[in-house]
């Protein structure tokens, strides 16, 4: 689990903007969709492309949306996706009421 | 996107025998997932850890973990994990195994174990029928659903393994889907932190044998059967956790203290051993 | 924790499942799973008092099939573990009997024969469990089965057992019967100096170049044990000599399943132990094993005092049969009696050996075993 999401941000007058990088093994997929289906931030769709196995895998929509919440990494039965996640280079400022 | 050949993982699985013989949309993955995830996070040395596995599409299990493992007959996973247990007891003794393997055939073997309080950590994946074998009836297929023993509907009485595990005496029961993959992982890490005897069902998504002949032919369509189903409550009484279409109950129902059988076992023999000494 | 007490040197009166329970500990057992039956029970009874002495394992399962697959995971634990039954739960453990020898598990199974089939009679003798020690399990698999004769044998043989097993990386069965097992008669212990025991050969290689189904020259694969940091898979499926599973390779099977089958036959002259008397000048053999054994040498020593040449082979070994020796006897014997306590097990193998040479069987169901006028009558026919 990625660090980010262990500690609440509560109180943090500043939150590192995630910066993923997912990881798709296209040929380990087997085409289940749960990564697609479950991503909190949509940021997979269904390739047009036929694997190995063939099957549609996923391929990244929108990688800058990715909150590195790491469900696709969890629930993908084939060990085909994951995230990691890379050197910060900018600081968001937010606002707490 | 960026094309990566090293799964984080990889180390924690057998590489020869991946990839794995299971379907698309098949839960087991995602149970062996969560599992290696919490050794992960636990940093188990995989070197003292034995995987056991019964038969059916789960017990392919033992296989795939990167750790001692052993492929036992039809039903007899925990009885052999209660022999390497006792032989051995700083190995970590993890049982991953099916619903008709724990349940049907080796049902006496699992509450004779969570009787004895013997330390051995059991994750049942609850797929509802017998997989491998085509998609027969088995001892937790809901009624009415339909199987290929089954064509009729259901008309035997399906187990509620949480209810059955906790009056068995286990000493950590919890109940998780595929799609509550974080509590699922959670609870793996406090059953392999445990002293006794653990058991961990995960409802899992059988849709190629189990779905199809019930109106859920994909996967997904089965994990939106848990979503939709599901409803997380912590230490709610067992015996009202029965599973139905339109409710599954999750959560940890069972997490007590009990002194382990080996830790008994080995008590007892030093007491002897010093009852021995004094003659 | 003491060890003092775990070899008992010395001469003791005792019975035959004491005697057996004693060698195992002589061996180096330090794992015992069963479940109560007539007329093995007292194996496990002396155990659990013997066993936590010096911390050893005993433990009582749920049923028979728990306790042979408790067995195997105990030895793949690295601990030399043995089971005790009779026939009933013979039965039951036949399925896992057959994984032990698909994985090579060194482990002893004791087997006290009662009369069958199904619950028969719990208290009193029988043989008829022979045929089922070496094809009780489906598919085929090489096995050793060793025949106690007395009590003293119990003990030695149970010794022999686990050598053995551990050796060949096999299950080693020990078919008593209910006399050998109730019987009270002298075992002498010898001091551990004097008690030869093996331990089953450890890899000769690093992890990473570890293959738990490898075999040596021998047929036999060094073993590794569960938590040695070799983590290796094994598994009753049709697997490979890294123990993958390889279910849909005729090779493969052929390969493993013909080692299973020739690591006993190729060592046939290493395993089998008979016991040969006054087969020098015999026209007449008798051929028996356990009890049954004791009538027949009265019997051949009565026959002698008639004038009847005739001598005994009894088996020690039933499996793998010891087939050199009796196609050896049957070249230079006229007949062969072959007295059993069941309707015709062991007497098939020693007709299949035997070819031309005349086999006269005598069968005896119930109570007792042979009289030797019983025996030696047969012989007196077949003179």
């Amino acid at each position: 689990m990625p660090e980010r999401i262990r500690h609440a941000p509560l109180g943090n007058k500043k939150v590192k903007q995630p910066n993923a990088e997912v990881h798709i093994i296209t040929d380990q997929c087997k085409g289940c969709g749960f990564c697609i289906k479950f991503c909190p931030k949509k940021v997979l769709e269904e390739s047009q492309e036929i694997n190995a196995r063939g099957v549609h895998p996923p391929k990244i929509l929108d990688e800058s949306k990715c909150i590195i919440c790491s469900f696709c990494t969890a629930v993908c039965p084939d060990f085909a996706i994951f995230v990691v996640e890379k050197p910060c280079k900018e600081e968001r400022h937010i606002k707490h009421d | 996107m960026v094309q990566e050949v090293s799964h984080p993982f990889s180390s924690y699985l057998r590489s020869a025998m991946i990839p794995h013989i299971w379907c698309s949309g098949c839960g087991n993955g995602i149970v062996l997932n969560c599992f290696i995830h919490a050794l992960e996070e636990l940093q188990r040395d995989l070197d003292k850890l034995v995987v056991v596995s019964g038969i059916g599409c789960i017990g392919r299990t033992a296989g795939y973990a990167n750790a001692d493992s052993f492929h036992t007959t039809h039903g007899r996973a925990i009885a052999f994990a209660t022999g390497v247990k006792l032989a051995n007891p700083e190995l970590e003794v993890v049982v991953i195994s099916g619903d008709g393997d724990l349940f049907a055939i080796g049902g006496n073997h699992f509450i004779h174990a969570a009787r004895r309080n013997i330390g051995v950590k059991v994750i049942c994946a609850n797929n509802f029928n017998y997989g491998m074998t085509g998609g027969q009836q088995g001892p937790t297929t809901p009624l009415e659903a339909s199987t290929t023993t089954t064509p009729y509907g259901n008309i035997e009485h399906p187990f509620n393994l949480v209810h059955l595990a906790a009056a068995a005496g286990a000493t950590y029961v919890a109940r998780w889907t595929t799609l509550h993959v974080r509590r699922l992982t959670q609870s793996i890490k406090r059953m392999l932190q445990k002293e006794g005897f653990c058991f961990v069902e995960v409802i899992s998504p059988c849709p190629e044998i189990f779905g199809r002949r019930n109106k859920m032919r994909t996967g997904l369509e089965m994990m939106e059967w848990f979503r939709r189903a599901s409803s997380v409550e912590n230490f709610s009484d067992p015996s009202k956790a029965e599973i139905t279409s339109k409710r599954i109950l999750v959560g940890e129902f069972v997490n007590v203290e009990k002194v382990s059988y080996e830790r008994l076992l080995h008590e007892k023999i030093g007491q002897i051993n010093e009852k021995k000494i004094v003659w | 924790m003491t060890k003092k007490r775990a070899l008992l040197a010395g001469a003791h009166f005792m019975n035959g499942d004491v005697a057996c329970a004693e060698g195992a500990i002589a061996a180096g057992c330090r794992f015992f799973a069963g479940y109560p039956i007539t007329p093995a029970t007292e194996i496990a009874e002396h155990l659990s008092e013997r066993m936590p002495e010096f911390g050893g394992i005993y433990i009582q399962m749920e049923d028979e099939i728990g306790s042979m697959a408790a067995v195997i995971g105990a030895s793949y634990a690295g601990l030399k573990a043995m089971t005790a039954t009779s026939g009933p739960g013979f039965s039951l453990m036949q399925e896992n009997i057959g994984l032990a020898a698909m994985t090579e598990t060194p482990c002893v199974i004791v087997d006290i024969m009662r009369g069958g089939p199904s619950t028969g009679q719990p208290t009193l003798p029988g043989q008829q469990d022979v045929m089922q020690a070496k094809w009780g399990s489906h598919g085929d698999y090489g096995i050793i089965a060793l025949s106690p004769s007395s009590v003293q044998e119990m003990f030695n043989l149970t010794i022999e057992a686990f050598n053995l097993s551990e050796t060949y990386r096999v299950p080693t069965l020990l078919m008593g019967d209910e006399i050998v097992g109730h019987m009270w008669e002298k075992v002498v212990i010898p001091p551990a100096s004097e008690i030869e025991t093996v331990n089953r050969k450890k890899p000769h290689v690093p992890p990473d170049k570890y293959a738990p189904f490898m075999p040596d020259d021998d047929l036999v694969p060094p073993m590794a044990c569960f938590g040695e940091g070799y983590r290796f898979h094994a598994t009753g499926l049709t697997h490979d000599e890294h123990g993958y599973p390889k279910t849909q390779s005729s090779e493969v099977q052929s390969k493993l399943v013909r080692r299973l089958c020739e690591k006993i036959n190729k060592n046939e002259d290493r395993i089998v132990k008979v016991e040969e008397i006054m087969l020098e000048d015999a026209d007449i053999a008798v051929i028996s094993y356990g009890i049954v054994a004791r009538s027949a040498l009265s019997a051949v020593r009565k026959a002698r005092e008639t004038g009847i040449k005739a001598g005994l082979l009894r088996l020690i070994t039933l499996w793998p049969f010891p087939e050199k020796r009796v196609k050896k006897l049957a070249r230079k014997t006229k007949a062969i009696v072959v007295p059993e306590m069941n309707c015709g097990q062991m007497v098939r193998e020693v007709e299949r050996a035997a070819k031309e040479t005349p086999v006269a069987f005598l069968s005896k169901l119930g109570e007792d075993p042979h009289r030797p006028k019983e025996i030696l009558e047969v012989m007196r026919r077949s003179a």
